[in-house]
């Protein structure tokens, strides 16, 4: 689907009336769109006001009751992290790296496009307990073809959101750095090639830190061979 | 902290307290949106238990992902109800309770109401029908169908015999139209309203 028609279902959107392959064509297409965004939040902001066109009866009083025992229930059992709770935790980082693109609100039907497997799951396990951390710190930038942002807990933890950013060749590698004191140290290896990839950092970022991407032959590299896709300072 | 000590915050901050699983956060949300939600999900499922399921899972969808919600993309309260009309549309797809005659105000009809409406629900909810029923009337079959009924644009476009182009330009159009004659939240029209939208 062509730029032009992709722009042409934003008012569908907002109804939600495309089907799910539609769906999915558009969110990506908003990720990168500003003048859908600004357009979206206008028409949705219409499209909810049908919402109180509804005559709207008191719900039972047993519907709210069960909605905060199964609330209580979820926070009881949601912290510590446990394998079990892998699933959840993986959609709500799906909901989190694309809040944190800005696109906000409406994305949570990416979490459909989630990886299963077991080492992508950890990763995005660790994605949403730093981008669910208290006081984030971000910065955003660009970089040839995309955009993305860095987030850092204050505890150093960070993430790497980067949108657009192309897949590597079979034999090559993006590798992330971080840099004190002008000497880059390396902080994990990742293909990236997704609309939207989630990278936690293997080191800390402390205070004053660069963060950079550079492309390496596989298996990465002690010492960065070229020059980086970007460098974020913090 | 009493539900009720919440009552003068905004939604938006009310969001924030959710994100920091505050329960009657989330209570008070609730008691602000659980009802339009509820006559919406009802609307669009025709039926009340699976009404209820949509708006738990709403709500519960808004209790998990609460730290996620971006102030700056949208009101909270469109962010609720989209969230429970995301669920009921997904709900009447998989059910497919959709009806294949025109959607009427049949259910509407038969709503008890009046007595227990509260004052800016009923305010609201004529200034909306009153702005739809100024929209030509494809662009307010469009929307309606659409938004009520959970068909989709290729669905609608069959249905209606129309090429899925002119589906898309009347929603586009209605939606454009309907915000016109809604206006600017913020205009002097709402103002005495949303001073303290909730007494009933």
């Amino acid at each position: 689907m062509d730029s032009e028609s992709l722009h042409d279902l934003t008012a569908a959107y907002a109804l939600q009336a495309l089907d799910s392959a539609e769906e999915r064509a558009y969110v990506e297409h908003l990720a990168r769109c500003e003048r859908c965004r600004l357009e979206l939040a206008e028409l949705s902001e219409a499209a909810t006001a049908l919402a109180y066109a509804v005559e709207a009866p008191d719900p039972p009083p047993a519907l709210r009751e069960r909605i905060l025992a199964q609330a209580r229930a979820e926070r009881e059992n949601v912290v510590p992290l446990r394998p079990r709770w892998a699933a959840p935790v993986a959609a709500a980082a799906a909901v989190a790296a694309a809040a944190a693109i800005g696109i906000g609100i409406w994305a949570s039907s990416l979490s459909s496009r989630l990886d299963r497997t077991e080492a992508q799951q950890e990763r995005t396990e660790r994605v949403a307990s730093i981008l669910s951390t208290d006081d984030l710190a971000s910065r955003r930038f660009t970089f040839d073809g995309g955009h993305g942002k860095l987030a850092v807990t204050p505890g150093g933890e960070a993430v790497l959101i980067l949108n657009g950013l192309e897949r590597t060749s079979s034999d090559r590698v993006y590798e992330a750095w971080v840099a004190e004191d002008g000497k880059p140290r390396p902080a994990g290896l990742f293909n990236g090639g997704k609309k939207v990839t989630a990278f936690p950092l293997e080191l800390s970022v402390p205070d004053g830190a660069a963060v950079m991407v550079t492309e390496e032959k596989a298996g990465g590299t002690q010492v960065p061979s070229s020059a980086p896709l970007f460098r974020v300072q913090t | 902290m009493a539900s009720r000590d919440l009552a003068h915050l905004s939604d938006e901050a009310l969001v924030a307290l959710i994100a920091r699983s505050e329960e009657t956060a989330l209570a008070e949300l609730y008691d602000r949106y659980g009802r339009t939600a509820y006559g919406l999900a009802r609307r669009i499922l025709r039926d009340e238990a699976l009404a209820e399921d949509a708006v738990q899972e709403a709500f519960l969808a808004v209790w998990r992902s609460a730290a996620h919600f971006v102030p700056e993309r949208g009101k909270a309260s469109t962010w609720v109800l989209t969230l429970a009309h995301r669920r009921a549309v997904d709900l009447v797809r998989r059910e497919d309770r959709r009806r294949t005659e025109p959607l009427g105000e049949a259910m509407d009809s038969t709503t008890e109401t009046g007595a227990d409406d509260s004052v800016w629900l009923r305010y609201e909810r004529e200034r909306v029908q009153k702005a739809l029923k100024q929209l030509p009337d494809q662009q307010r079959e469009a929307l309606e169908l659409a938004y009520y009924g959970g068909f989709t644009q290729a669905e609608l476009a069959e249905r209606l015999g129309q090429p899925i182009g002119t589906i898309k330009s009347r929603m586009f159009a209605g939606l454009g139209r309907l915000r016109e004659l809604l206006g600017d939240p913020q205009t002097e029209d709402r103002t005495p309203w949303t001073a303290n939208p909730y007494t009933t």
